[in-house]
């Protein structure tokens, strides 16, 4: 084996496979030790629905970051990226449904008519298929169409940053900088694959000319 | 004339607030004296939590208010470390962590707008007139979390007489201190800065309204609105304005800081109404502080034979 997959797999993927799991561990010390505060059970909403949209920029941040350090190896950890933004993501939907709603189906029906609620929902159910397809023997199956449907995820993202403007007080601040953050990601993207190749036959004739 | 509808508190819910005391007390010691045994260093949490437990100046406490709740009060640590005081910060536990900066004293009050006896009061001369009395009741926050709080204070109706309104003070309108070297969340547009609240005047006279100057039988800590405070209990929390420095009589219907923020959340009024529906989160139920289970969130915060007559005819749809 080479020293570059030795590094990914004995390396890089358990010790991103950690960090992504401290947040978790964090909270489950936190709420055995009575340390979540007044409101744990708005602290663990809360955090788990944070860390889901932290995960999914982080997983949409892998190909820029790749573009633009020449990082080849970074793209090994996005689907374990992807897949805890999932994880995470799954984990909110039950504190929602278990500790807040206490899963009486009238109360939680009773909140789908709630503009936040439902992008929640909406961008957790994208993340369905993405997760489902997510395994080796799925990219090979689904060869091009796997691309083209894992292009949600940027629907995902788009519907977790709107359902963290639609259910906060007044302090559009922190969603505002996860918004701006997510139209960077989709920025470069517009850039690097619309925009640039229509330049660069533009720049090659100036230069030939 | 006021009677409490005790129907709303369940049986179970009661505890004695003597024994809390004692308990408290209790804890307290044991948290003191094992903190003597252990190495300072071993226990840093434990000594810091038994010191900050009561370390404001107790206040003299000549009664009991008829209104008093016998619910279980909310833990002092939460009534002083979960907090909305954007002042210092949109956190629940900027408050508690960034309140050093305010100064309490010295402190004046203003008294002014249409009123016989308008003035600026040292806070002691402006306290000094007034039994202070003991004041356990609910505090509905609007983010759908409660408490039980023990406030200690004294009518603002007693203030209001005080200050002799003309036949024009329709309204009363209070405002917080400004100034960011206090305030450091004043630097930030989160809020257009002075925070500033207001009442009907009736809603004002109400024997219910309370100036705060205390909680727990102490001062009130910085993170809960020292030096004195509003306390309107049937009406959502951000209605309890904090570090008052004006009171001003006014003939229009103020425009308090939320409505301005928010007006299509935040009315005027902002009783507290499990059937109006405008922010984005339901006010149907409500987690009180310390508990596992949601309850349901009581018309007027289960103040209904109090005030509801002050709204009479009222739509409270549209008078939200
Ligand atoms: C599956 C359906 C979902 C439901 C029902 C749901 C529900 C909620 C609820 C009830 C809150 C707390 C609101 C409050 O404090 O009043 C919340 C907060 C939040 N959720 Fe979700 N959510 C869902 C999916 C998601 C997803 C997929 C993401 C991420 C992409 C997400 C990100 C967030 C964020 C960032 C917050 C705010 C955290 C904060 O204020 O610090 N949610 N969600």
């Amino acid at each position: 084996m080479s020293t570059r997959q030795n590094f990914v797999r004995l390396g890089l993927k358990p010790a991103v496979f950690v960090l992504c799991l401290l947040p978790l561990l964090q909270q489950v010390w936190w709420a055995y030790t009575g340390n979540l505060g007044a409101n744990p059970i708005g602290e663990l909403t809360n955090e788990s629905g944070v860390w889901s949209l932290r995960l999914l920029l982080a997983t949409l941040a892998i190909t820029p970051l790749r573009r633009l350090t020449g990082w080849g190896w970074l793209i090994s950890v996005r689907r374990m990226l992807g897949l805890y933004a999932f994880t995470y993501g799954v984990l909110h939907l039950a504190v929602y449904w278990g500790l807040n709603q206490y899963f009486d189906l009238s109360l939680i029906a009773g909140d789908l008519k709630r503009p936040y609620i439902i992008t929640g929902y909406l961008s957790l159910l994208f993340m369905v298929p993405l997760a489902a397809t997510s395994t080796d023997a799925m990219v090979r199956r689904l060869g091009r169409r796997w691309q083209k449907l894992h292009r949600l995820v940027y629907a995902v993202a788009i519907l977790g940053v709107l359902h963290y403007l639609l259910l906060v007080k007044i302090d559009f601040l922190p969603p505002l900088g996860y918004g701006l953050a997510l139209a960077a990601l989709l920025g470069w993207r517009v850039w690097a694959w619309q925009i640039a190749p229509r330049l660069a036959p533009l720049g090659r004739r100036q230069q030939a000319g | 004339m006021y009677i409490r509808k005790s129907s709303d508190i369940k049986p179970s819910e009661i505890t004695d607030r003597e024994v809390y005391r004692q308990r408290r007390r209790f804890l307290g010691l044991a948290g003191a004296s094992a903190a003597g045994i252990a190495a300072a260093a071993a226990l840093p949490g434990l000594l810091s939590a038994s010191r900050k437990a009561h370390a404001q100046a107790r206040l003299a406490v000549a009664y009991q208010s008829p209104f008093n709740t016998k619910e279980a009060l909310t833990p002092y640590k939460d009534v002083t470390t979960y907090n909305n005081f954007y002042e210092f910060g949109v956190g629940k536990s900027d408050p508690a962590e960034l309140a050093a900066s305010l100064k309490p004293h010295p402190w004046t009050v203003t008294i002014d707008g249409a009123c016989a006896r308008p003035g600026s009061y040292h806070l002691e001369d402006f306290i000094k007139p007034h039994a202070l009395g003991d004041y356990v009741y609910r505090h509905r926050c609007v983010e759908a979390w409660s408490m039980v709080v023990p406030w200690v204070g004294f009518p603002l109706a007693e203030v209001i007489k005080r200050a002799g309104p003309t036949g024009a003070a329709k309204y009363v309108q209070f405002t917080t201190l400004l100034d960011p070297r206090m305030f450091p969340g004043q630097r930030l547009p989160v809020l257009d800065w002075p925070y500033t609240e207001g009442l009907r005047m009736d809603e004002a006279m109400h024997p219910l309204t309370l100036l705060a100057v205390g909680l727990y039988g102490e001062v009130l800590p910085n993170q809960n609105g020292a030096p004195l405070r509003l306390v309107v209990p049937w009406k959502y929390g951000f209605k309890s304005i904090k570090s008052i420095v004006r009171i001003s009589f006014v003939e229009r219907q103020p425009i308090t800081t939320w409505m301005r923020a928010v007006p299509s959340r935040y009315g005027f009024y902002s009783n507290v109404n499990p059937d109006v529906d405008r922010v984005p989160w339901s006010q149907r139920y409500e987690r009180r502080i310390g508990d596992l289970l949601k309850r349901k969130t009581l018309m007027f915060n289960g103040y209904g034979a109090q005030v509801a007559p002050l709204y009479a005819g009222m739509n409270l749809n549209t008078y939200y």
